[in-house]
């Protein structure tokens, strides 16, 4: 099952369902969310890392996958999002809160799956915004950012 | 520093620089900003002869020439007496904020700057003496959450808001040094200024996980498809947090918004029904103004039942 797909699934279930598994569903989001960054690097040629940061291999991924690459940060947020939503899921004592953490959690998961796809196809996405750099400088083999001799 | 009336001298009158959006697709914005001013007793100063900050197009081919477009409205804003200036939309103020960071710490591009002024018959712009902050910044720092709520007339109550902040508020978060200063400062990570000025106007706010995420919306045209994706999930994530709205701030992410929606029920066929408003759309009915003068009809996404619905507007 794709890494979307079952961010869907996990969405899509009832509460009962989620709150009953919580811990190894919110397991099975972050996997599903570390093979999405590991698609990403390995596309790039990259030997995905085994690391963690505080504890989550997903953040490590992510570190890796920005180095160089700083408009990876617009998914920064979303994989510390995800963290945050599946603790809090583990943690929960109440039913409900747990099944909404979940879905919380899946829903964010999607969305890096969405952003990460998004990203494979087109590069440029979050370049402009994110790490506010232009997209078309560096096609053209400017360096500098600058179009030289146009200024002058 | 506070005057009597509880307005910040600093702020009380800022340079405004609205920016092309707000003069076309976001003009909803211009009009509840300047209509949530004069509510608060907030003077705005539009900047003279104005340019383009540069935005997306001359940004993407040369950036230079985008930080020197931007770099004149802030010597425009300093020649005009001012220390501050206020620029609502989110792509205006990263690019000036952006200006003013390269400025002070690239001298090539100070040194392309000071050229291009020269060539232009412009005092070129010196980066520290004028500082550009968000219509959010302004109108917490002006008049504070407390302030606010006390201006309140028509409270938000029972609304529920999820709050969208966009990309470009708060990264890359080098280009905004006065975020992530502790208590009472913004928050890169988990921004929180909107929410918090519509808490106090009474607002229920939801906890919303995708607060920054990724709209696509500098592709929304050359990649639609990934733009509505996102946009969707976006939208059907604040349906899910129990979100009657979504509050904006940016006038990129609100268009994006309101045009991957009907996209996405155009293209995939997912309908969503939470509503669309700029935060100063929000404010301005809490103060009191009618929906008509935060400019609620000219919004694609139509909230005025909701709104009349919540005895709103």
């Amino acid at each position: 099952m794709s890494p979307l797909a079952r961010a869907d699934t996990i969405a899509a279930m009832p509460e009962a369902a989620l709150a009953e598994q919580a811990v190894p569903l919110a397991q099975a989001l972050l996997e599903a969310s570390e093979s999405v960054l590991e698609d990403w690097l390995r596309g790039h040629g990259q030997v995905p890392g085994s690391g963690e940061i505080e504890g989550f291999r997903l953040l490590a991924l992510h570190r890796q996958a920005a180095r160089g690459t700083p408009s990876f940060n617009a998914c920064r947020e979303s994989c510390r999002e995800l963290i945050f939503q599946c603790n809090m899921a583990r943690v929960s004592d109440d039913t409900a809160a747990r099944a909404r953490r979940l879905r919380l959690a899946a829903m964010v998961a999607r969305h890096l799956a969405l952003f990460v796809a998004g990203k494979l196809e087109n590069a440029g996405l979050g370049e402009f915004c994110c790490s506010a750099r232009d997209l078309r400088g560096r096609d053209e083999g400017l360096a500098s950012g600058t179009m030289e001799g146009k200024h002058g | 520093m506070s005057e009597k009336s509880g307005i910040s001298s600093k702020y009380r009158k800022v340079a405004y620089y609205p920016g092309c959006a707000l003069e076309g697709t976001g003009h909803a914005y211009n009009r509840s900003t300047k209509a949530v001013g004069k509510a608060l007793g907030l003077d705005l100063v539009e900047l003279k002869n104005w340019n383009c900050c540069g935005a997306m197009e001359v940004k993407n081919i040369d950036p230079k020439l985008q930080t020197f477009l931007s770099a004149r409205n802030l010597e425009i804003a300093e020649e005009m007496g001012f220390a501050t200036v206020m620029a609502p939309c989110n792509g205006c103020y990263h690019n000036l904020k952006k200006a003013e960071y390269d400025l002070a710490h690239d001298p090539a591009t100070r040194e392309t700057v000071e050229m291009l002024s020269a060539k232009a018959g412009d005092v070129a712009y010196q980066p520290g003496h004028v500082s550009t902050i968000h219509a959010l910044d302004w109108i917490r720092e002006a008049i504070g959450e407390e302030g606010l709520r006390a201006r309140v007339r028509n409270s938000l109550k029972g609304l529920k808001i999820a709050n969208y902040y966009g990309c470009m508020y708060t990264r890359p978060r080098h280009i905004f040094p006065e975020k992530d200063q502790g208590p009472g400062s913004e928050s890169t990570n988990a921004p929180h200024f909107m929410d918090d000025l519509l808490a106090a106007a009474g607002a229920e706010n939801v906890e919303y996980p995708l607060k920054t995420a990724c709209c696509g919306g500098a592709h929304t045209l050359s990649d639609s498809d990934t733009s509505t994706r996102l946009v969707l999930n976006l939208l059907t994530t604040a349906e899910a947090c129990g979100a009657d709205v979504i509050a904006t701030e940016c006038p990129t992410c609100h268009s994006g918004l309101e045009l991957h929606q009907a996209r996405a029920a155009k293209v995939f066929g997912t309908v969503t029904h939470v509503k669309i408003l700029y935060f100063t759309q929000l404010l301005g009915m809490a103060l009191g103004l009618s929906a008509r003068r935060v400019g609620v009809h000219e919004n694609l996404s139509d909230a005025r039942d909701l709104l009349r619905a919540r005895g709103l507007g």
